[in-house]
């Protein structure tokens, strides 16, 4: 292992903990300054106050934000949070990606992921939740994912915020000679009124930075806020009109070379021979060199690299994946229900003694199949390696893990290794593993001091995934003579995210652990059964899965909603009055699901071959609830004529940013609801590219019309939210459209097309 | 060798005569706005004008464009954002924008064709993929750009 100093301790939490996404601040540190990385990154007349907020002598404020710029608007979400406390003027707002440092690490999305965190039972205020915090902070690991970055920051940058603004009052204050508290600061200027005294943040910030003040706990009332709430232009959108934005596949540096990769395409399998002597003598190649997994070439472009190795003859042994299949492991799954092994995720009164009783019963097995990411800014990562350290600039979700691992394979001290996180064109969880930064410091090893960009084409993205997990769900209720459900079954098989995440991590561990992302969206959901058992059996395969926008919520919230849509039409009720009799006390979903209806103008006739499907789902601390209205003709072409999306976030800090995620999330869930089907034969993908794995295009796109309903509830996310009830929401549109009850996706599994 | 026209500026690529003009661009050039997406055609990341005509860039040969005009997201506003790119910003329409260049691109020269289009024209011609999902404001910005354009 080298200079790779990681207990294992330390990477089993790790690797659960990047389950659901990493992101936001552990907070202020009580021993050293925090501002310390960030200070080394300052340019001349520049202050850093604190580990997020340089002040230059002219009054830019530059915010370092820690977490990921991958479309989700976060540069600026977090902006807001600074800038609202400090007072800023909103023009004078800068953004840069955040050093890597202990203080910024990502709590939240350890309390979201980890076994016993406690999440299904009572938030985040529980003694497990509190000690996983702890735990996260010690850990330091900071990484962008399971919608966490606004709510992990919530409090760190607004006090950041607040507190730098303190600083600048009270070196403004000693300056004129008055008490601080007679002072006011708005839009970056701070005033005495009495003295008739004023001056911007540049005047005052080098006297700041030897203030000495408390960390200021004083936060707005939200009746007092002037930017969180209301619709700001995001910061990053300029540069991404023109060309200018550098994601980490444009990066250019001197005397850079390019490499391409020949990757075995069966799971497992290893590099047996290749014949170098091929394609050393093609224009531009400088190198050859092959990997556990595959061969690489160095050329000096990435067109001559990537002709070059497609030239490049390799064997390759296939392992024991060979003889899997998708339809196979569709068939264990199904099989796997019966499994007495299950792990319970939740359980209230006896489901199975009431099920064996009741005279109306209703049954249902539900399919979905593997997914890819299929970002669209092809897998990259490019590294310089020399004798005493590595760089690496990379999009990724996960800067620590960069780090760890560029110093394992490298074998530098810790503290020569540099990584920068560019913009990421798309993330959806795929940027969080770690395969690119290994292979692209493993090739950059071989040819030392010269920066080398990796860059995988489609086809490698699309067949070397960390794919959507396959999941087979079966529900067993019965309908009392209420019409209500009594009793609740839902077995879920399917491999685990986590621990697959956690074995990439460290290949040496095996674990065996409950995985709250195997359930999560089946074992919470709101509804009130008086017996209700959730359950799921672990399935080991030797496919590679992973972290896909929502995890398990994007099968369960189709699993349950779909079964509740079933229970209601046994039950002889309207959907919508079906859901709301089951939610019982329970105002926030309530009060989502009423805001659906009546936005949708659920109850309104619709001609024929028209049908609405609603879906209530809450995931990552938010609940939306979603009505489609679609159309299907007589050849089973669906059009998805309109989507109405209600969603309550509990506090809105960007709310175009709440409305373009819920749009994104939507259409995510309808490329893979109408289309989205990784096949796999031979222990191989068979997909290759975007003709084969389609996505929804302008003319299959539907009307989203989103509201946004806070409640004031906790603050939940907004990035992963969207996503679920749309598949759901569309199948029971199709049900109410024609009868027809599709419970396998995609769609085009059952002839329709779209 | 080739000599190619970009951006009004002359300018040559020392390449194998089959590179695709993307590649040229990007690692010759360096004018990385434009986009490598799928490399056969299917997604528009990498749309640049030739002559005025929209033309993904993965999927022709450098040789074949020697004496054309190429135009790429660097070059398509002169000083000023054009109303394409206006319309863009107005609608806040990109979330992680890698696509944009090419949509950015294939729209700029839709609207030279049909200035004033229906929603169905739009559906037709604009096939370039967005991962994030922007349609929805894509739609509204191409309505929005024909109007600044006095098309509508």
């Amino acid at each position: 292992m080298g200079k790779f100093k990681l207990t294992r301790r330390k990477f089993l939490v790790a690797g659960a903990l990047a389950g659901g996404g990493l992101a936001i601040g552990y907070g202020f540190k009580t021993d050293d300054p925090d501002n310390a990385a960030l200070s080394a990154s300052t340019s001349e007349g520049e202050i850093a106050l604190n580990a997020w907020i340089k002040i230059d002598t002219k009054g830019i404020v530059t915010v370092a934000i820690p977490r990921s710029e991958m479309g989700q608007g976060i540069y600026t979400a977090l902006a807001m949070l600074v800038a609202e406390e400090l007072d800023a003027d909103f023009e004078t707002i800068r953004v840069e990606q955040a050093p890597i440092d202990d203080v910024y690490a990502n709590v939240t999305v350890l309390q979201d992921a980890l076994p016993f965190s406690d999440k299904f039972h009572d938030g985040e205020d529980t003694i497990g939740a509190a000690g996983m915090a702890n735990v996260a902070g010690l850990l330091g690991v900071q990484a962008t994912g399971g919608s966490t970055s606004v709510r992990d920051a919530w409090i760190p940058m607004r006090q950041a915020g607040a507190t730098a603004k303190s600083m600048l009052v009270t070196a403004a204050a000693r300056t004129w000679k008055v008490s601080p508290d007679e002072c006011s600061v708005e839009n970056g200027v701070i005033s005495h009124s009495r003295t008739n005294k004023s001056g911007g943040f540049g005047e005052f910030v080098i006297k700041a930075a030897s203030e000495t003040v408390p960390l200021s706990n004083n936060l707005k009332n939200q009746d007092n806020y002037k930017l969180i709430g209301k619709p700001v232009y995001r910061l990053d959108i300029p540069e991404k009109v023109n060309g200018a934005a550098v994601f980490g596949i444009d990066i250019t540096l001197p005397d850079m070379a390019y490499a391409a990769v020949k990757l075995c395409p069966v799971f497992g399998g290893k590099v047996a021979s290749y014949e170098e002597k091929a394609v050393v003598e093609l224009p531009g190649v400088l190198k050859v060199v092959a990997f556990e997994t595959g061969v690489a070439v160095i050329a000096d472009s990435f067109w001559r690299a990537k002709t070059a190795v497609e030239n490049l003859p390799v064997i390759f042994e296939s392992g024991e994946a060979v003889s899997t299949s998708s339809d196979q492991i569709i068939d264990l799954l199904t099989q796997s229900v019966g499994n007495d092994d299950a792990r319970t995720y939740s359980e209230i009164g006896d489901a199975t003694s009431a099920l064996s009783s009741a005279p109306n019963k209703i049954t249902a097995t539900y399919t979905v199949p593997y997914l890819a990411h299929a970002c669209l800014e092809p897998m990259n990562c490019t590294a310089k390696v020399t004798e005493t350290g590595v760089e690496v600039w990379m999009p990724n979700q996960a800067p620590t893990l960069v780090k760890w691992f560029a110093e394992k394979i490298a074998d530098v001290p810790a503290e020569n290794i540099k990584v920068h996180t560019t913009l990421l064109g798309g993330g959806f969880g795929r940027r969080a593993e770690i395969d690119l930064v290994l292979m692209a410091v493993t090739i950059a090893k071989s040819l030392k001091n010269r920066p080398v960009k990796l860059v995988w084409t489609r086809e490698n993205d699309i067949q070397h995934d960390m794919y959507r997990p396959a999941a087979v769900s079966q529900f067993h209720a019965a309908l009392g003579a209420d019409g209500k459900i009594e009793a609740w079954k839902n077995r879920i098989v399917s491999q685990s995210v986590s621990g697959s995440f956690t074995a990439r991590l460290i290949p040496w561990a095996t674990m065996d652990v409950p995985d709250n992302t195997t359930s999560e969206g089946a074992a919470d959901i709101p509804y009130e059964f008086t017996n209700r058992l959730v359950d799921h059996v672990p399935v080991t395969l030797p496919i590679p899965v992973g972290f896909w926008r929502s995890v398990g919520h994007s099968y369960n919230g189709f699993f349950t909603e779909s079964f509740m849509d079933e229970a209601a039409f046994a039950a002889k009720q309207d959907p919508i009055e079906f859901r709301l009799a089951h939610l019982r006390d329970n105002q926030d979903f309530t009060a989502v699901l009423q805001k659906a209806k009546e936005v949708s103008n659920w109850s309104s006739p619709l001609p024929a071959g028209k049908g609405r499907g609603v879906a209530l789902h809450e995931s990552f601390g938010s609940i939306v609830a979603q009505v489609a209205e679609v159309s299907v003709d007589d050849e089973k072409v669906v059009t998805i004529d309109k989507v109405y999306c209600v969603i309550d976030c509990g506090t809105v800090v960007n709310p175009d940013t709440v409305v373009a995620q819920m749009e994104g999330g939507i259409i995510f869930g309808l490329s893979a609801a109408l289309f989205g089907e990784i096949t796999i034969e031979n222990g191989q993908v068979v997909n290759e590219n975007f003709p084969d794995y389609d996505m929804i295009r302008l003319a299959n796109a539907p009307e989203i019309e989103t509201f946004l309903a806070p409640s004031g509830r906790r603050l939940g996310g907004v990035g992963e939210p969207g996503t679920p009830p749309i598949a759901p929401a569309v199948t029971n549109a199709i049900f109410a459209a024609t009868g027809d009850r599709v419970r396998t996706l995609p769609l085009t599994k059952s002839g329709y097309s779209a | 060798m080739f000599e190619i026209s970009v951006n009004g500026k002359t300018t040559t690529a020392d390449v194998e005569p089959d590179t695709p003009l993307l590649w040229v661009l990007r690692d010759t050039l360096h004018l990385t706005g434009t986009k490598f997406g799928c490399g056969v055609s299917a997604c528009g990341a990498c749309t640049v004008h030739i002559d005025g005509d929209p033309v993904r860039s993965c999927s022709i040969a450098i040789e074949d464009v020697v004496g054309s005009d190429i135009t790429t997201i660097e070059g398509l506003a002169e000083n000023t954002l054009t109303a394409v790119q206006l319309a863009w910003i107005e609608e806040q329409v990109p979330q992680c924008g890698y696509c944009q260049s090419g949509m950015i691109m294939s729209v700029s020269a839709f609207l030279k064709e049909n200035p004033n289009p229906t929603d169905d024209d739009i559906d037709a011609s604009i096939t370039n993929i967005c991962r994030c999902g922007t349609y929805p404001r894509i739609r509204k910005a191409i309505h929005n750009a024909a109007k600044k354009q006095g098309g509508q």
